[in-house]
Order: C-alpha cells, then structure tokens, then sequence
C-alpha cells in the first residue's frame, strides 16, 4: 500500500508463534488483537518464567533466611535490576514496584499530600492554597484524577495544558501555565487515545526554572520504545507492566533517588520500617519504604521476563515495526469513506495508536461487529474523557498495535470496517 | 447465528427511525442516565394523566441497543395504563438479566422480544436497560408507584 521506509530487523510471523493466545479463534475467525494499549498479550517466555517461579522457587521476599526466600528474593530484586536498566536508571533503588501506573501515580500524589500536613516536611512536596499542580487535556483519568484529588485536599490550582486541533499538546502558554506557583508538572509520554508522543524537552527546561517537579507517565511509551529517564531530565516516570507483554498487578514507579528519598512514606506495614516500638516507627530507605506488604513477586519476576524479551529484539526495532504498522494503517484508514482519524495523521510524534469515528455510527456497534469479525478493538472514552469532550464525540473506536501486529491485521480491521457500514449505513 | 440476533432487524429499523423520540411538555418527571463506560446518554420524561402514562418522551446519543430500546419502550409504555405499563417494564428488565435463558412474552413486549440475543451479550445488556432505568427513575420523580427494585 505505502513504501516502508524503516525496515523491521525481526521476523513478526515467527515472534508471534511466542505468543500462545494468537492462535486461537473468536467468533470462528483468526483471532486479530488490536487492543494492546490496553493490555498487551504474554509471550510463552513471560509465562513459563512464572510457572517456573511457582513450581521451584516460591517463598516470601525480603525476611527469609531459607533457600526458596533468598532465591524469590534474587529474582524479586533480579527483576529489579532489569527494569532500571531498561529505562537507562542510574540506581535499582530508584525502582519502586507498584501495582500499575494508577498506582504509581497515587503514590506520588499522596506523598505530596501526606507531607503537605506534616510539619518539617521536604518543602518541595508541600502543596497548599496559592500553589499550582499543571496537567494536560491529553491525560487518562490516572494522571488526571489523583491530581484532582489532590488539589481538593490541599486547596491548590489545578491547571492544563490544552490539546490542539492536531491533538498536539499546546504549549504556546506554557510560560505562563508554568510559573513560580508550579509546584509538579504531570504529563503523559504518548496518549493512549491520540496516539500522540510528547516530546517533554520544553516543559522540562520550564519547570527547572521555576523549579517545579515534572513526572511523566511512560504507561504507553516504555512499552513501545526507548524510553531513558536520564535523557528525558524528568522526575518520575510511572508504567505499567501488563501492556509491556508482562503480567497485571505489576507496575513501577521510578524516581531520582535524591527525590524518594525525601518523600514520607504512603502505605504504612511491613517491610516498609526501619524500626518499630509501640509509640512511633521509623522508615526504611527507598524503595523499600513505598512497598509494605508482601509485594506481587511472581509479577515483577515476569515483567523482568517481559523486558529480557524486549531486549532481545530491541526497542528501537520494536518501534521502527510500531512506525511500519502505524503508516500502512493510517493509510489504509483514510481509505474508509467518512472516517475520522482523532490525533496526528502522520506517524512523526506518534505511535501506533489509532482513534477514529465513523460518520453516524457509535463505537459500541463498531466495536461489535468487529468483534464478530475476531477483530479486537477497544471502544468507549478510553478513560480520557476529557479528550473526547475536546472533539466533540461521546466515545472513539480505537486500534493499538504492539509487536507482533501484521499488516494483514489492518487489512482485517479495514475489511471489517466495510461490514460495519453495510450492517449500519 | 448470536451475532444476527444482536442485531436483529427490528432493531435496526428502531435505531435507524425512531419512534417518537424528542423530549414533550407537559411531564411530571424526568430522569438522565449515562453510561459511564461508554459514554451513552438518554433523557426520558414521563408524563401521567389519572392512571395512564399519557406520553413517555425522550431523547439520546450512544449506540443502536440504547437508541433502539428507548424507542422500543416509547412504543410499549406511551399511553399505557400504569400497571400495565410495569408490567411490560418488569419483564423486560427480566429478559435483559436472563442470559439468554428466559422466553419472551411477545404479547407483553412486543417489539421488545426482539432484544433477546442482547441478553447474550453481557457488555451490551446495560446499553438495552439504560432507557429503562431511567425511565423508572423518572416515573418515581412524576410520582408513581414502582415495583420491586431492579438492578441493572
């Protein structure tokens, strides 16, 4: 259809016999998933290292002098150790495990709030009225809520940056959006509607000055390309393991060590302590400090599987496929009479997430018939309310690609949009 | 086929050509419901004479299962007698959570019978029952007695 300018570096037909659930059928047609920016599937690697887990090496992490906790404890913090790697961290102990990005989120929105209301506190975590907390249109309710919520408690401003017509972040008032009240800047890497990648360059320089935090959530970015927390120059960076071909339950919050360090703790418990008496506690260093509880072990051992799994292709190979893909589906999209592409229509400065709306047609009944074609979509507002708000349309039909996506995986996907405007035109 | 009896024609024709939609004065009671995971939305008004519903108005955006059930439910409870009219609501509430396992009246619901495969489809029962929940909200506020409770 289109010329493929990046050639891929790896055979997708024979990766994808890695991945068990791409065999199978759904409604008597090849399955054809197309939803991986909501969660991605597992290759057979991610799985076996799980079941391998549980059949050997299961015991409790962190507080057992026995041979099945030193080796769950080898692989808890072997896992790790690959996740700072893959985000270019300088320190493994700049990695907290989480149980996804929502949480990852909260938990930084909590530290503020819980030092906000404790006295001696890190001033840079303390949030009261006059003080401003700067999000964007662009955000998924996890990087949207927790800040609301925040504000309401503290009595700071919530503010945004606005979505251009392109679905471009607009950052024609970020001087004054950004400014001495700024305390956190929260951003997303790529939308998870849109499509759309963040380059955060600007806004970073901008809070420096102001010397505001920034966080950015990479839940759609670190699964789908390089991503390095050292030359971004951010703060936080949140992600999440089941849409980077791991597991749920699992996800991280990285942090610069300096940072977590003087956060106050969030969920109190064990393993979180340094030591205990009746009357007062006091805190074990990061990341230790952030994860009370037992944590989910045998997910964090298989999202390390996830990421050796990545690396072994490569992340820029994964993204140069993720641009192939990207090209022929917006190419093979605009052929769609009366079809509506929400986001960038050329694939610089986005990924390989495609929203669009056909005249006339809800989602929900696109959605349906795709699904009886095997075709997988997500439908609805995709949790970003907001940015259907800001086009004008209740819900969008959305197709994500991953790794293992084929062009003849669009080609299904456009064929099944045909049958959806005969069924409903 | 499930998906045929999705989409049954009826259906469609209801989606395509609604039946007395568009909100009416005089009302006693009106009720918006919305969808959250999918953002649909209807606004229905229940207008009561005596013990007739005299009109039952409304209006909407989402998919063909909410457009068409609104209608459908216009069609079935305009100008009914209020028992009866709960009637027809009750059972067609019992269809939708039946899981494709409960035999419609056709007598009582009409065109509605038609929403049978819907049941089979859990992701789109809550589509087919928002006009319905909102409809017996909004017959609450104009002040008439409901049945049992119902969840959706």
């Amino acid at each position: 259809m289109t010329s493929l300018a990046i050639p891929s570096t790896f055979d997708v037909a024979s990766l994808r016999a890695d991945f068990p659930i791409l065999g199978r059928e759904v409604n008597g047609h090849p399955l054809v998933y197309l939803d991986s920016a909501n969660t991605s599937q597992k290759p057979r690697q991610v799985l076996d290292v799980m079941r391998a887990h549980h059949e050997r090496h299961n015991g409790n992490v962190s507080r057992s002098v026995h041979t099945l906790g030193t080796e769950a404890t080898l692989a808890y913090e072997g896992a790790r150790e690959k996740v700072a790697a893959f985000v270019n961290a300088p320190d493994p102990a700049e990695v907290v495990f989480v149980k996804n990005s929502t949480e990852a989120i909260n938990l930084v929105a909590y530290a503020f709030s819980n030092a906000s209301v404790t006295p001696g506190s890190d001033p840079r975590f303390r949030l009261g009225p006059g003080d401003e907390v700067v999000i964007s249109e662009m955000e998924h309710h996890s990087n949207l809520v927790p800040w609301q919520l925040l504000c309401e408690r503290t009595g700071a401003t919530l503010r945004w940056f606005p979505i251009t017509e392109a679905g471009r972040l607009d950052e024609s008032g970020l001087d004054t959006l950004v400014n001495e009240r700024t305390k956190l800047v929260s951003i997303v890497h790529m939308s998870n509607i849109l499509g759309t990648i963040n380059d955060p360059s600007r806004i970073v320089a901008r809070a420096r000055e102001v010397g505001a935090l920034v966080l950015l959530d990479c839940s759609q970015s670190v699964p789908h390309l390089p991503v390095d927390v050292r030359a971004l120059g951010v703060d936080f960076i949140a992600f999440t393991g089941h849409k980077m071909l791991g597991p749920t339950g699992i996800g991280v919050l990285w942090g610069r060590g300096e940072l977590l360090d003087a956060m106050p703790p969030v969920l109190g418990g064990g393993s979180m302590i340094e030591t205990v008496t009746m009357e007062k506690s006091t805190f074990a260093p990061p990341p230790a400090r952030f994860e009370a509880g037992t944590p989910p072990i045998v997910e964090a051992i298989g999202l390390g599987a996830a990421i050796d799994y990545l690396s072994e292709i490569g992340m820029p190979a994964v993204q140069a496929h993720e641009q192939e893909i990207t090209e022929y589906a917006l190419s093979a999209l605009e052929s769609v009479p009366t079809l509506r592409i929400f986001g960038p229509t050329v694939t610089e400065g986005r990924g390989g997430t495609i929203s669009f709306a056909l005249e006339g047609i809800h989602p929900h009944d696109v959605g349906q018939v795709l699904d009886d074609e095997g075709v997988e979509v997500r439908v609805g507002h995709h949790c970003a309310r907001p940015v259907c708000v800001r086009y004008g349309v209740p819900a969008t039909t959305r197709a994500s690609f991953y790794v293992y996506t084929t062009t003849e995986e669009v080609d299904a996907l456009v064929r099944g949009l045909e049958r959806v405007r005969k069924v409903f035109g | 086929m499930q998906f045929d009896q999705l989409y049954q024609e009826i259906i469609l024709e209801h989606y395509k050509r609604p039946h007395g939609r568009g909100l009416r004065e005089p009302f006693g009671g009106e009720a918006h419901h919305v969808n959250p995971t999918c953002g649909d939305e209807v606004t229905i008004r229940v207008a009561v004479a005596g013990d007739k519903l005299a009109d039952v108005s409304y209006e909407g955006m989402g998919c063909s299962i909410s457009q068409a059930s609104a209608s459908v439910l216009h069609d079935l409870l305009a100008d009914q007698p209020v028992d009866e009219a709960f009637k027809v609501h009750d059972a067609f509430v019992e269809l939708m959570q039946g899981r494709g396992q409960v035999e419609p009246d056709e007598e009582l619901l009409g065109d509605g019978v038609a929403f049978s495969g819907v049941a089979r489809y859990p992701a789109r029962v809550k589509c087919a029952l928002l006009p319905w929940m909102a409809f017996k909200d909004a017959a609450v506020r104009a002040g008439v007695a409901v049945g049992p409770e119902v969840k959706a």
